[in-house]
């Protein structure tokens, strides 16, 4: 057992953070992780954070490295934001916080998770802190690609590429951690493009499952305007039905653990104002994370959605590649039939706009009712 | 001890998610308490915050012996205790008290509800109001409970212009009806209401996908002049655009049975119908995309968000005129 273990499929990166822990020359006081979604950019700073703060340099057994990996040691913060943006305010409290020095560990860690969604002031913000390090202060920053960071943050930072790992890595981290049978464990790997969280959802979750294959029966099911913009109104119900299930219950213990905090009287009739807008602030916060869920959920849709093109694309260019839904081969040959290379090609690019405009604001509903348009298949005369 | 000798019987129950008509029916039962028994003693009590033992101690026979009336509001979040009172109370009720009580929705407080009606209790819906046509319909009672005559235009413009809200809605109906004589129609409307942004987004749309260019920029361009942000209008012509798809793709069928079906208001439907003689799928196809991308440059800043939408407005009455025949 090493702390290393989940971060699969990144053999380079590991053998560099090895040496960082191991050699204090090799160290520096700011990385950036970047990687596509599910390389295990967050998964591979909180295993260079066990290793820093274990003894062993990263055995992945002792309390260091356990609570390092969950995100509860004490000197191990992890920045996760469930917002749209990470506001000047929260940076300046890193920046108070990195001052402070490792309270049980070796180092004080900070992880941003989405350091993408920095706005410019709080990058701002964070940006003396990087150029005058704190001793035994570390930041790793997250991020998709180099381009979402801005410059003057990339420049003050390690950069680490992590990669899309592949199938078979992913499969076996199932099968060894999460006791996955094998089988299901190929099938999840290979459907969620090797994406380590959704496979593990894909594999453990039945209703996961049905609404996957409810995305790629999309695929055939748009041939018109009329059934376009009905499919686009079924992605936007799905997704918000599974923000719904997911939150309605942890909704509800955040409010009921932030009235116990503020120590309220159960009994009054009504509470003081300062409750009620501590409440109500609580309460927007937890829209602005159900309406971000939705977005990711849709987001991951249009992958499942991207994948099943993908697969027609590879049919037609009878590369030896292995299709990503081929437990789905019979959608994969229908589509191949009804469009064409450019139709297909047409269609991908169709989806990554909405994926796009969504990023940037446009409503889900009507960036996917455009997206659909493009998916219908050509009228052959 | 005179038990009250109003024809509102000891136990009400109003149930549904739609807090305006709850509360209505509250007060509805109150007014209604209160012909027989004007000075009757109301005391409100709600599920957050509720002292166990409340119902009980109000419900006792008070020692100048008048009729009282206990509204508990929220039992869909009553906790143990309040529910555990209701039930006592319901098994044995006093003569001189009238029980109101409000459930919104879910499974909690079920079985107070279930005592209630197997007790004869008074049930009085609240329904959601959601859907165009539900307002349309609230719209339309609220004017014939007052006697008046609201044209069919007139409830539409109504409807887009404030019916987001409910509460909105239900005041813009009474000032219409405090403020004006004789029959209401679109343009007395329009006079009160006509300034709002979304009314200002579905006049811009009605005339783009009438066609009518010139008109929909000079409303557009009136619009921005006095303020309004464009982000809404180009809300309103998306929205109006999928209402015509959706009731295109739905294909014949009597308007009432459609609207039931899409969730739209029976108007909306017939005024879909008739814009569509003009249109085809592959011109509504290509105007929706103009309109999402024109949604894309609105958010992004930068460039002329007016102009991205002027264009959209453009493409809409180019495919109007050149893709149809209307
Ligand atoms: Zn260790």
């Amino acid at each position: 057992m090493t702390v290393w273990r989940d971060v699969v499929g990144q053999s380079q990166t590991v053998a560099t953070l090895q040496r960082a822990v191991s050699d204090p020359d090799s160290m520096t006081h700011a990385w950036l992780f970047t990687g596509p979604p599910g390389s295990g950019r967050s998964v591979a700073a909180r295993a260079f954070a066990g290793a820093l703060q274990c003894p062993q340099g990263g055995c992945g057994d002792c309390r260091e490295c356990r609570t390092a990996m969950d995100g509860t040691h004490a000197d191990v913060d992890v920045i996760a934001t469930e917002g749209l943006s990470i506001s000047v305010r929260q940076a300046r409290d890193l920046v108070a916080l990195a001052q402070l020095r490792p309270s049980v560990g070796r180092w004080r860690v900070i992880i941003i998770e989405d350091a993408d969604r920095l706005t410019e002031h709080a990058a701002n913000a964070l940006l003396k802190v990087l150029e005058e390090p704190v001793p035994r202060t570390v930041w790793m920053l997250c991020a998709p690609s180099l381009q979402d960071v801005l410059i003057t943050i990339r420049s003050r930072s390690r950069h680490l590429q992590l990669r899309t790992p592949p199938v078979k890595k992913v499969a076996e981290l199932l099968v060894e951690r999460d006791g996955v049978d094998p089988g299901m464990a190929m099938y999840a790997a290979r459907a969620s493009q090797s994406h380590v969280g959704l496979a593990r959802r894909l594999a453990r979750d039945e209703g996961a499952r049905i609404r996957r294959r409810d995305v790629i029966a999309m695929a055939s099911r748009i041939t018109s305007v009329g059934t376009a913009v009905g499919a686009a109104a079924d992605l936007v119900k799905i997704a918000e039905e599974e923000s719904t299930a997911a939150s309605t219950e942890r909704d509800a213990r955040e409010i009921a653990q932030l009235k116990e905090v503020l120590g309220v009287d159960p009994s009054a009739r009504t509470q003081p104002p300062h409750v009620r807008s501590q409440i109500a602030a609580l309460e927007k916060e937890q829209k602005t994370r159900a309406k971000r869920f939705v977005r990711d959920m849709i987001d991951r849709s249009l992958m499942d959605l991207l994948s099943i093109y993908r697969d027609a694309l590879m049919l037609h260019t009878a590369a030896p590649v292995e299709l990503i839904n081929a437990d789905g081969r019979a959608e994969v040959d229908r589509l191949a039939r009804t469009m064409g290379p450019d139709d297909l090609l047409r269609a991908m690019d169709a989806i990554g706009l909405a994926r796009e405009r969504i990023e940037a604001n446009v409503p889900p509903l009507l960036a996917l009712e455009a997206m659909a348009i493009e998916l219908r298949p050509p009228v052959r005369h | 001890m005179s038990s009250p000798q109003t024809a509102v019987p000891p136990l009400v129950l109003v149930t549904g998610p739609e807090g305006l008509l709850a509360e209505r029916a509250v007060a509805a039962t109150l007014r209604e308490l209160r012909e027989l028994t004007p000075d009757v003693e109301v005391i409100r009590l709600t599920a957050d915050g509720y002292e166990p033992g409340a119902v009980g101690m109000h419900a006792a026979p008070s020692l100048f012996g008048g009729d009282k009336a206990i509204v508990v509001q929220g039992l869909e979040e009553a906790g143990d205790e309040l529910q555990a009172d209701l039930l006592a109370y319901v098994a044995a009720p006093e003569p001189s008290v009238t029980l109101l009580v409000t459930h919104a929705s879910g499974n909690r407080g079920k079985r107070v509800l279930d005592a209630m009606r197997k007790a004869k209790a008074r049930v009085l819906d609240a329904p959601a109001v959601k859907t165009d046509r539900d307002k349309s319909d609230f719209a339309t009672n609220e004017f014939r409970v007052a006697r008046r005559k609201a044209t069919p235009d007139a409830v539409r413009a109504l409807v887009e212009a404030v019916g987001q809200d409910l509460r909105e809605l239900a005041s813009a109906c009474q000032q219409l009806i405090a403020d004006t004589e004789g029959v209401i129609d679109e343009t007395v409307v329009l006079k009160y209401h006509g300034g709002k942004v979304e009314a200002t987004g579905f006049r811009v749309a009605d005339a783009a996908v009438a066609g009518n260019a010139g008109e929909s920029l000079r409303l557009l361009r009136h619009a921005i002049a006095v303020g309004v942000d464009p982000v809404p209008i180009v809300a309103v012509l998306a929205s109006q655009l999928r209402q015509l798809v959706r009731v295109g793709a739905a294909g014949r069928g009597r308007s009432a049975d459609l609207a039931r079906d899409l969730g739209m208001a029976p108007w909306q439907v017939d005024k879909a119908r008739r814009s569509l003689g003009g249109w085809d799928g592959e011109a509504l196809a290509r105007s929706i995309q103009a309109v999402a991308a024109a949604d894309q440059e609105v958010k992004g800043g930068g460039r002329d968000p007016v102009f991205a939408v002027e264009r959209a407005i453009l493409t809409i009455c180019r495919e109007r005129s050149g893709g149809g025949r209307g």
